[in-house]
């Protein structure tokens, strides 16, 4: 009997009944770097160093389990998984033992040696394991639960009294610990230590007394916590938002995509009876693996809070009063009625937060409905120079740097990019390949952050306005020779721009310079999970989907033809992005005060009033909050005559808008969200009984009562034209260099701000779970201890960090960075930099010891 | 309490005296022990900081080792051991009188404050059992009614020496000795070794066997002048 | 005669323990041989020797000292394990407290032939007096300059570290103490990879007994031949044997390997009432117990092993029929229980419900039917648990049971302390000695 060499990992089916395994020939050939092996008698060709129970799961063979997990290093601590080795007299781990050549291994399913011993383990973990099951929320979806009916033992023969704890522990706010359930398998403890970094859950105490637990005082605040209770194989860890709330055979499984980040995480949403009961990380190991950070996990109550339900509009005939409901052929009449009069004087303003497909319906009603150029997806600090960046090589590249990437670069150096706090995971990529130890992280800041103290970062440390300085030096060989120097030269190097980059005149040019200079891959990484997709869409002035210059016929000709429109129909000319938007209202206020001061021109005649350059805004649920300078953006919405806003919840937006549509979330619709890689991230509809308008139909309704029809928009056509657009071949205009300017100088007193946000902090979409909340980093001020000392500020006292506008008091933490530098949370509980301080990173500010009440006159 | 400027210093030096700091953990939290009479979460705090641990992983360690104490220690530490030969041998009876005199059961201090009790796993001295131990110094062959004795004169203010060690100075002292921190200069104090150590010596002088070792004898001068021990 | 004093030889000389006692007997004479003989040959010489372990297992010293990889560009440690905590087990620590100096010798003999220049000897915690005496020996040795740097002009620097651990059985196995001494929970490590490829700090590293590494200077002053005098083929060489229990003279006999228990129990003047062991446990709680039957085996690993026990630590425990095996087997098991670290299911969980089931025997509450049950816990243990500790939490019960089967039955009715008086078993009956 001859057998052909099976091909790696391929299973071969198992021999007839007959001759015994044994007799199995060998296949001859195996290929290098591989091992033949048999399993139950069945041959199995893996790569030298696959674990037996790797081997044993890809021909199906069942292996019980409990400390193993595939993305952990091996402990063999449970001991659930023995297997027989012939040759051996004791049953081996099959979780930790690789496969030889030539090895003979035998489970449960052949071996009586592996099924007692099997059998003796389970049974000794169920002796104080309670039988809690029908309360439990793993019942019904418990590794112990199931492995005990399959390889258990029937009845306990225990009756001593079991062990007992008075429940529960919370770890966190958010994760909570029923210890009498625990096994000590050590999954949780082993992912917060190796996978997250924060080893703030440990095992304590010993023998059958050991047990999971969190220091007195410093409770297991990681953003990744909840994976522990993904991966713990009983009921012990629970969390707080999910405890007690349904069973698994209630729950409906969708496979999803995280919409919070730009990460890509995917997600497995359960829904009972139209309600989102719980988010898990999904198995994807191109992108997140199986981890996921609590934000994706957690923050989804906002998707059922405060939710508009009717179209609204103003209620007296001159379009001021309050809100009325209307229908939504009302609605869209009004809106369209308005539009039409506005056309080529709107701005569309979309935020970060659309679907692929969402997006685009926004960049072609802009092009069509409106023939406008404006529309901007960048809801935050920008610049033309990030722009530039954007459309010459970001958009329309397709997949750039990768996951995959990060993990085998020898040098990554993050630029205005805090991967922990932005996009996390992106840092657990990193982490991992630090481990691994092949990779070095190098971060441009001006501290080592938690998160980069995890990926053991070489910080070169710049105040907000000296990276450009710090990435020329790295260009410049040194007078050392550049020894000591990063070496991105080393094929494979990524340099990560985050999207604060933009924040920095001149940075992002440097950055593209060095990379030039180096051979170094440039890779862009926004905050927001829908900016990618919204870039691709070709919702930013100057640029068509997937990268196509607005200003390249080839280019405009092509996209008039999937639009059907008449090519000369479209913008030729590039619109206002967000600061021309606000630079533009500004000066439609500055033409009305003086037209107001000045009524007639002088010569007696009613001078004229000078069209307004914007007449109508439309917004696609951007938060005021997250403009740069939230007052001012508030205040140009108000100026502007007309404003749609479609959006899914109450803001402070919707004050100010004329018209609301109200839209679904993401879970009411299917859609695609391109993460950092450019990737594609397709998700199905959760809520299937939704009746919920997308933005993309509301869209479509306003551009049909304008007598401008976009086409279907139905998620599955915009996909469709998507594609058939494809990328841009063509040629792409050149960046223009943006040169540094000096960094700003504080004076006596003051320091210059920098700011990035947490991943946990008061972002809309967080609202309403309390529970993550409370794991949330506190805000503290930082600065170095030179700045501390030279301003009279302690080391845990309170600080006042005053800027033009406003002011947040902070507890200062004396940090090593750099010097007259003062760092603050960006959009935290008690520091809001564009709401408290209207300022942002780059601005200089002023520090002073808060005066406390009992003191008079206050610190010295 | 706080942990002084002092200690901490003596804590980086303990880290310092390894290839890789963490590795004077356990000496480090023996060395907070005795300044602190346990583990407190200040001392806790202060290793965690010293070598760049979470506060969890001190604790994971400190909870897995029986001598460290997880609340204010008694002045003295008292242990029986009541492994299977010593408890046989008289180490529960022993046991019973400590408590009793004490006042306390295991893991418990006397509510005057001077005893901290232990039942304690085997000593290696097991030829000496039943064994107690007074801040860890040996209490070789103890009955009952001489464990009573030693507590008693340990409350009276007496000075109480070991069988095979020095007097005993308190729990916190015995803890700077075994930290390693410094030399406390006892290291000569009783005896170089008990009878039952000489087991083999006794034995080898009733068969005239001589020593074995293939080193030279000990010059005459010194053997007369030697001090028996 | 096969009693040998060695490493006892001068502990009647009140200053052994000092530099000046150890020296006045050709003490620290080897370091310069050593370096002479360069450090193959001093592998060669132990390998030679056929010096076993001294921490229970057995293990030849030469063999393991010669995989440690050479010239593999990473620091290599020695760990010297005295960590002495196996119940009956009494002789490292008699051995530091009288001839700390034996150990200090050989483990600048031992880091050199590995190529070490880090050495650290784990202390169990609770001992104070031995480390007053190992510390003040090392103090005595880096003043002599046998330590430190540039050791006596040969260009070989070593530190040498005692540590001292907090309280732990489980630190005596070998992994285990390589954890605590990275200042970590002493839970095992997986092997392999094993200590001599990735060990401390993840290299090379030798972990060897307090007793074995004493050996050395030893052997190097009178060559490999000089051990192999004593013992047999396969146990080469004399031992430090701690004889304790109800016999007239317990203490530590240094012997040659091959005596037997019948020659030990007349050093050791006998059985305080006279007549044989009821059984006796040739080396530590973790092997199986013998009986008076096998008195007239050689004590070796090779006749242990045969015996169908091991020779362990070779610190033999002797008790007489005062004793209940029921209560002396469940307070061992109430120690490994105790002692679990907590790693692997099989010992967590099993040593828990293996006391309990005992303590029930001990109350006289036990069933026959729980007979049965405990063989299969200790079978359920045996060979699966992650370290041998498990493996020695399950080995008292069934060789008790195979030798008092009856006492075992009594004790479904008759509680321990009912059965056997308990004042008959203690020191202060009658027949105790001197
Ligand atoms: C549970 C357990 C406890 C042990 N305790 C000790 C000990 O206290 N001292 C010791 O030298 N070896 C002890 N060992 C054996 C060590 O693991 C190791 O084999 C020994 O230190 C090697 O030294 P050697 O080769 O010189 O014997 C123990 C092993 C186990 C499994
Ligand atoms: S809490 Fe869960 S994951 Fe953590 S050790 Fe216990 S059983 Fe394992
Ligand atoms: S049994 Fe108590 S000291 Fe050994």
């Amino acid at each position: 009997m001859t057998s052909p060499t099976p091909a790696p990992g391929t299973v071969t089916t198992p021999p007839p009944p007959g001759p015994p395994p044994e007799a199995t020939e060998r296949a001859p050939a195996v290929p290098a770097d591989h091992v033949a092996a048999s399993i139950d008698g069945v041959d199995v060709v893996v790569p030298k160093g696959t674990l037996i129970i790797r081997a044993a799961e890809q021909l199906g063979i069942e292996i019980p389990r409990f400390c193993d997990h595939p993305l952990l290093d091996p402990v063999a601590a449970c001991r659930a998984c023995l297997v027989e080795i012939e040759g051996q007299p004791k049953p081996q781990p099959a979780c930790a033992v690789p496969v030889g050549d030539g090895m003979k291994v035998r489970t449960a399913q052949t071996s009586p040696m592996a099924r007692t011993a099997q059998r003796g383990v389970l049974e000794f973990l169920l002796i104080n394991h309670p039988l809690d099951c029908p309360v439990c929320d793993k019942g019904g979806e418990c590794p112990l639960q199931n492995q005990a009916m399959s390889h258990g033992p029937g009845e306990s023969r225990f009756i001593l009294p079991k062990r007992t704890f008075p429940k529960p522990v919370a770890l966190s706010t958010q994760v909570l610990l029923d210890r009498e359930r625990c096994v000590s398998c050590a999954r949780c403890t082993r992912f917060a230590d190796e996978i997250a970094g924060d080893p703030f859950i440990s095992l304590q105490q010993r023998g059958g007394r050991q047990i999971v637990g969190i220091s007195d005082d410093t409770p297991f605040n990681s953003y990744f916590s909840g994976n522990t209770v993904q991966i713990c194989p009983v009921g012990a860890l629970t969390s707080a938002a999910y405890r007690f709330r349904s069973r698994p055979f209630d729950l409906v499984s969708v496979p999803t995509t995280c919409e919070h980040c730009a990460s890509g995480c995917a997600l497995r949403t359960d829904v009972r009876r139209s309600t989102v009961m719980r988010r898990l990380a999904w198995d994807d190991p191109d992108v997140n693996a199986e981890w996921n950070c609590d934000k994706g996990r957690f923050a989804f109550p906002y998707l059922q809070r405060d939710r508009l339900d009717a179209p609204l509009v103003r209620g007296a005939a001159d379009g001021a009063g309050a809100h009325v409901a209307v229908s939504w052929p009302e609605a869209t009449r009004t809106a369209a009625a308005a539009l039409a009069e506005a056309g080529p004087r709107t701005v569309v303003l979309t935020g970060g937060r659309l679907t692929l497909e969402d997006a685009y319906a926004y960049a072609k009603f802009a092009r069509v409905a409106l023939g406008t150029d404006s529309i901007d997806f960048r809801h935050r600090a920008t610049s033309a120079e990030e722009a530039d960046l954007l459309r010459t090589v970001v958009a329309g590249c397709g997949l750039g740097v990768t996951y995959a990437d990060l993990d085998v670069a020898p040098t990554v150096l993050l630029v205005g990019f805090e991967p922990e706090e932005e996009s996390p995971i992106v840092f657990l990529r990193l982490r991992a390949a630090v481990r691994r130890g092949g990779t070095q992280v190098v971060t441009v800041a001006p501290f080592a952050s938690p998160g980069a103290a995890k990926l053991h970062a070489r910080v070169l440390g710049a105040a907000p306005g000296q990276e450009p300085g710090v990435l020329a030096a790295l260009a410049q060989p040194g007078p050392d020779g550049g020894a000591d120097r990063p070496d991105l030269s080393a094929a494979g190097s990524v340099i990560l721009l985050g999207e604060r980059a933009a924040q920095v005149p001149g940075l992002i040019s440097q950055a593209v310079a060095l990379a030039g200079s180096t051979g170094a891959r440039l890779a862009w990484v926004p905050r927001r999970a829908g900016e990618r997709g919204a870039l691709e869409a070709g919702a930013l002035p100057g640029l068509l989907p997937w990268g196509r210059p607005l200003g390249d016929p080839d280019a405009r000709a092509q996209v008039a033809t999937a639009w059907g429109v008449d090519p000369a129909a479209l913008p030729t000319e590039p619109g206002l992005d967000l600061a021309g938007f606000l630079a533009a209202v500004a000066q439609d206020e500055a033409d009305a005060a003086a037209h107001a001061a000045a009524p007639d021109a002088g010569d007696g005649a009613e001078a004229q009033l000078p069209a307004r350059r914007v007449a109508a805004v439309v917004l696609a649920g951007v938060e005021a909050a997250d403009a740069p300078d939230p007052e001012a953006f508030l205040a140009a919405l108000g100026a502007v005559p007309f404003v749609l806003s479609l959006e899914t919840r109450t803001t402070e937006v919707t004050a100010l808008a004329d018209v609301v549509l109200p839209v679904g979330v993401v879970t009411e619709k299917s859609g695609t969200f391109l993460d950092w890689e450019g990737r594609a991230r397709p998700f199905g509809q959760v809520l299937r009984e939704s009746t919920a308008i997308t933005d993309a139909r509301a869209l479509a309704l306003v551009a049909r009562a304008m007598g401008r029809p976009l086409g279907s928009i139905e998620v599955a056509d915009l996909r469709a034209e998507l594609a058939g657009l494809g990328r841009w071949q063509g040629p792409r205009p050149a960046a223009a260099p943006v040169a540094a300017p000096v960094p700003p100088a504080p004076g006596p007193g003051q320091a210059v701000l920098a700011t990035w946000r947490h991943l946990l902090d008061q972002g809309r979409l967080q609202a309403g779970e309390e529970a993550l909340a409370g794991t949330a980093r506190p805000a503290v001020a930082r600065t170095s201890p030179a700045t501390a000392a030279a301003l009279g500020l302690v080391d845990g006292g309170p600080v006042t960090v005053a800027g033009a506008h406003g002011a947040v008091t902070l507890p200062l933490v004396v940090t090593a960075m750099v010097d007259d530098v003062v760092w603050v949370p960006g959009n935290s509980a008690g520091s809001r930099v564009g709401v408290d301080l209207r300022a942002g990173a780059g601005d200089v500010v002023r520090l002073t010891p808060a005066v406390r009440s009992d003191e008079p006159g206050g610190a010295p | 309490m706080s942990i002084s400027e002092q200690a901490r210093a003596e804590l980086a030096e303990l880290a310092g005296r390894y290839p890789v700091a963490r590795s004077a953990l356990l000496p480090m939290l023996h060395l907070v022990q005795s300044e602190e009479g346990y583990v407190s979460p200040e001392g806790i705090a202060a290793c965690a900081e010293t070598l760049g641990l979470s506060t969890a992983e001190v604790a994971a360690v400190s909870t897995f080792y029986t001598m460290y104490k997880r609340r204010p220690a008694g002045k003295h530490h008292v242990g029986v051991c009541t492994n299977t030969l010593c408890a046989l041998l008289g180490g529960d009876a022993v046991w019973e009188a400590v408590r009793e005199r004490a006042g306390a059961d295991h893991d418990e201090v006397s509510p005057d404050g001077l005893f901290d009790l232990e039942r304690i796993e085997c000593q290696a001295a097991c030829t000496h059992a039943p064994v107690m131990t007074v801040d860890w110094e040996f209490f070789d062959r103890t009955t009952p009614a001489q464990a009573v004795e030693v507590l008693d004169r340990l409350a009276a203010g007496e000075e109480v020496r070991s069988t095979r060690g020095p007097v005993v100075r308190g729990f916190r002292a015995a803890e700077r000795t075994i930290s390693g921190i410094d030399d406390d200069g006892l290291a000569g104090d009783g005896p170089n070794a008990d009878d039952l150590m000489l087991a083999t010596l006794h034995a080898a002088a009733e068969r005239g066997v001589g020593p074995a070792d293939g080193g030279p004898a000990a010059p005459s001068a010194a053997v007369e002048g030697r001090p028996q021990a | 005669m096969t009693l040998t004093p060695v490493l006892t030889a001068h502990w009647d000389e009140a200053d052994s323990h000092t530099i000046g006692g150890y020296r006045r007997h050709g003490g620290y004479e080897q370091v310069a041989r050593g370096f002479e003989l360069g450090p193959d040959a001093l592998i060669q010489m132990v390998k030679d020797s056929g010096l076993r372990g001294r921490g229970g297992a057995g293990f030849p010293t030469g063999m393991k000292w010669g995989f440690v990889p050479q010239g593999d560009g990473k620091p290599h440690y020695l760990v010297v394990n005295a960590d002495e905590s196996e119940p009956g087990a009494c002789k490292d620590i008699p051995l530091m407290l009288a001839n700390p100096h034996a150990l200090v010798e050989g483990c600048i003999l031992t880091s050199y032939a590995i190529r070490a220049n880090w050495a650290f000897i784990y202390v169990r915690g609770e001992v104070p007096h031995v480390h007053r005496r190992l510390r003040a020996a090392v103090r005595e040795a880096y003043a002599a300059g046998y330590l430190g740097r540039n050791i006596m002009g040969s260009g070989f620097d070593l530190e040498l570290v005692v540590h001292a651990g907090a309280g732990a059985y489980i630190c005596g196995e070998e992994t285990a103490l390589l954890d605590s001494l990275e200042g970590r929970r002493g839970q095992p490590r997986l092997k392999p990879p094993f200590p001599a490829v990735a060990g401390l700090y993840a290299s090379p590293t030798v972990v060897n007994n307090v007793e074995t590494i004493a050996n050395v200077p030893y052997i190097v002053r009178n060559g490999a031949e000089w051990l192999t005098q004593w013992g047999t083929e396969k146990s080469p060489g004399f031992k430090l044997m701690s004889v304790s229990g109800h016999v007239r003279r317990p203490g530590v006999y240094e012997v040659a390997l091959g005596t037997t228990m019948r020659q030990l129990l007349e050093y050791a003047g006998g059985m305080r009432h006279g007549g044989e062991p009821k059984f006796w446990l040739p080396g530590g709680s973790s092997v199986p117990m013998l009986t008076a039957e096998h008195l007239d085996l050689p004590l070796t690993y090779e006749d242990m092993a045969a015996a169908g026990t091991m020779l362990g630590t070779a610190t033999p425990m002797v008790f007489d029929d005062t004793v209940s095996v029921v209560k002396a087997i469940t307070r061992w098991l109430d120690f490994y229980k105790h002692e679990s670290c907590g790693k692997c299911t099989p010992c967590r969980e099993g040593t828990g419900w293996i006391a309990g089931t005992l303590h029930r025997f001990e109350a006289g509450q036990g069933t026959e039917a729980e007979l049965g049950m405990l063989e299969e816990l200790c079978a359920q243990i045996m060979g699966r648990s992650f370290c041998a500790l498990g493996d020695a939490a399950a080995t008292p019960f069934p060789a008790a049971l195979t030798h008092f089967r009856s006492e075992w039955l009594a004790a479904t009715h008759t509680p321990a302390d009912q059965a056997f008086d308990p004042v008959a078993a203690t020191v202060l009956a009658a027949g105790a000695t001197r």
